[in-house]
């Protein structure tokens, strides 16, 4: 019998498809209402900490070195009182296989699939989970697929993501591009179903496990060089897995480190929309990932993320897309390194925070990224401008996504902005209500103060307050 | 002609406007989902034939014949010179004003 391929046959199949693809019985637990075992299915269904650096190890990630930027730390004290300016530090995460901290990710995921027998593996994404899945597949020896939203219905792709698919076809992966739209997860559904293939999602307890490592060799590596862990750590933000990772590897190492989340600002653009695609110059890292994800992590490829942000966020920072090229080229012009895009938007978070923080504090970037043609601040402003955005020097005040790019005119504009995290936690709590449906019960509203890390009053107020609507 | 076998690039539209998802925004509702992906030509065509092809993973894919060889063509796109005088600016903020005379 020939199954129906039309778009709503497929969606409604989409549980039976997940659970073969991902061999997680999500089910085990569930409590029938708002409330999940995240701890227990971290725990049963994850790698313990040493189980994942052995893993790693053996296929040559994580161990990256810290390097201090000395440097862009004495810029930033030209901006700060006297005393204040913490010393910055980045995490080089770049040096894994495929050149980005993905690679932990991948490579538990490629493990698991492997372990479990699966010939196979595929993945959604037009980022460098991309690449990373393909790195470890290649060197596992499993079939790769990456399907990533790449064009415009013009046929324009963003050269970020072209990049990706060369790196990902030259590591042997097949790669799937698809115009704009999330009818991705879609596609992605019919290659599971046809391949038999593992879903190497980004959101599975192994995918996010694998990224504790990085927080647990941060703080190793300062306790070793600085008898201390890190005062903060910055970590960009988009579905949440790098920061719930990183949070949780450092807790594992028994850190206090204060975890800092930032994005880049494109409010008002419409991720989903063919014809602001090609006019934002960031495809990840930005809002509009950071703040859907963080409300609502569900809503991803896994029936339950593993990604929690709002689980271990302390605050919240957006800084503008020109305050991020701008700091992308003060990192190459003053301490010699051609990193990024993604890692330099909480680089230039961490440069406007370190100007808050004592001299003798540490703030550490927690990751860096290849870079090559297509994703390098050149091509990235070069296609902004043949995209009609305008780029000029002023205040990245008046930035304003999607037409255009206010590069700081100098670098005390650059700014972090808070978001504004009790606004996300209750926009949270209204998405559980209104998925599930349900009068929450006490172990919901448990549950509900765990997910925004906050008390049971503050869960039980934001009810009150939607009742009253 | 393009002989069997070789590497192509292939295109075919996998939902028409109106087979897409109720949530997608209005402009992307206008246009198709478009797919682009690559394999190894299964019979001699022409550009522009509808053709098949075998992927990477051996999977078959059907679609309009586009390229042969097809290769990247994304670089470092063209000079701006915003990110020189951002260069020149931190240097001399940081290290500038310190002449010998």
């Amino acid at each position: 019998m020939t199954k129906a391929n039309d778009y709503n046959s497929v969606m409604a199949r989409r549980g039976e498809i997940m659970k073969k693809s991902v061999g997680i019985d999500y089910s085990k637990f569930e409590s029938g209402s708002i409330a999940f075992d995240y701890e227990r299915m971290m725990r049963e269904t994850g790698y313990s900490l040493e189980e994942m650096q052995k893993i790693q190890r053996s296929v040559h990630v994580g161990d990256t070195p810290i390097i201090e930027l000395r440097n862009l730390t004495a810029l930033a004290r030209k901006y700060a009182k006297p005393g204040y300016g913490a010393r910055i530090f980045i995490k080089d995460e770049a040096c894994n296989p495929s050149g980005s901290f993905k690679a932990r990710r991948a490579a538990n995921s490629v493990y698991h699939a492997k372990k479990l027998g699966f010939k196979g593996v595929v993945t959604a994404t037009s980022g460098n989970y991309g690449a990373a899945v393909a790195s470890q597949a290649a060197m596992a020896g499993l079939k790769c697929i990456v399907v990533q939203e790449c064009y415009d219905s013009k046929g324009v792709g963003q050269p970020e993501i072209v990049e990706k698919a060369r790196k990902c076809e030259a590591l042997g992966a097949e790669v799937v591009q698809l115009s704009v739209g999330p009818e991705l997860f879609y596609k992605f559904l019919l290659l599971l179903e046809e391949t038999g293939y593992f879903n190497a999602s980004l959101y599975t307890p192994f995918g996010i496990a694998g990224v504790e490592t990085l927080g647990y060799e941060i703080s190793m590596q300062f306790r070793e060089k600085f008898n201390k862990d890190p005062d903060a750590v910055v970590v960009t933000n988009a579905g949440g897995g790098n920061l719930t990772g990183t949070a949780r590897g450092l807790l594992k190492a028994g850190a206090s480190t204060r975890v800092i989340g930032a994005s880049v600002d494109l409010t008002g653009l419409h991720m989903a929309s063919d014809a602001m695609f090609n006019r934002k110059s960031f495809t990840t890292g930005h809002t509009g990932f950071g703040v859907p994800f963080s409300v609502w992590p569900d809503r991803s490829d896994v029936p339950r993320s593993a990604a929690k942000p709002l689980r271990y966020m302390e605050r919240y920072v957006t800084v503008s897309q020109g305050s991020v090229f701008y700091m992308t080229e003060a990192l190459a012009s003053l301490e010699g390194l051609e990193k990024g895009p993604a890692g330099n938007t909480s680089l230039a978070a961490a440069f406007a925070l370190a100007q808050e923080m004592k001299e003798d504090e540490l703030i550490v970037v927690q990751e860096t990224e290849y870079t090559g043609a297509g994703k390098h601040v050149q091509p990235q402003l070069s296609f902004a401008k043949d995209n009609g955005i305008e780029v000029f020097f002023g205040d990245p005040e008046d930035e304003v996504p999607g037409k255009n790019i206010v590069l700081p005119s100098n670098p005390a504009l650059i700014k972090a902005k808070d978001v504004d995290l009790d606004n996300m936690r209750r926009s949270l709590i209204r998405t559980a209500i209104n998925t599930y449906k349900t009068t929450p019960t006490e172990e919901d509203i448990e549950f509900l103060a765990e997910e925004t890390r906050k008390d049971i009053e503050f869960v039980k107020e934001a009810i009150s307050q939607l009742s009253s609507l | 002609m393009v002989k069997k076998g070789t590497w192509v690039l292939i295109h075919r539209n996998i939902l028409e406007p109106e087979e897409r998802a109720p949530q997608v925004p209005d402009d992307t509702k206008k246009v198709p989902l478009e797919m682009w992906i690559k394999g190894y030509l299964v019979e001699d065509a022409k550009i522009g034939d509808t053709v098949q092809v075998v992927t990477r993973t051996g999977r078959k894919e059907t679609g309009e014949l586009l390229e042969a060889n097809p290769s990247y063509t994304h670089d470092y796109g063209r000079f701006i010179p915003e990110l020189q005088q951002i260069s020149e600016q931190v240097r001399e903020i940081l290290f500038g004003g310190e002449t010998d005379d």
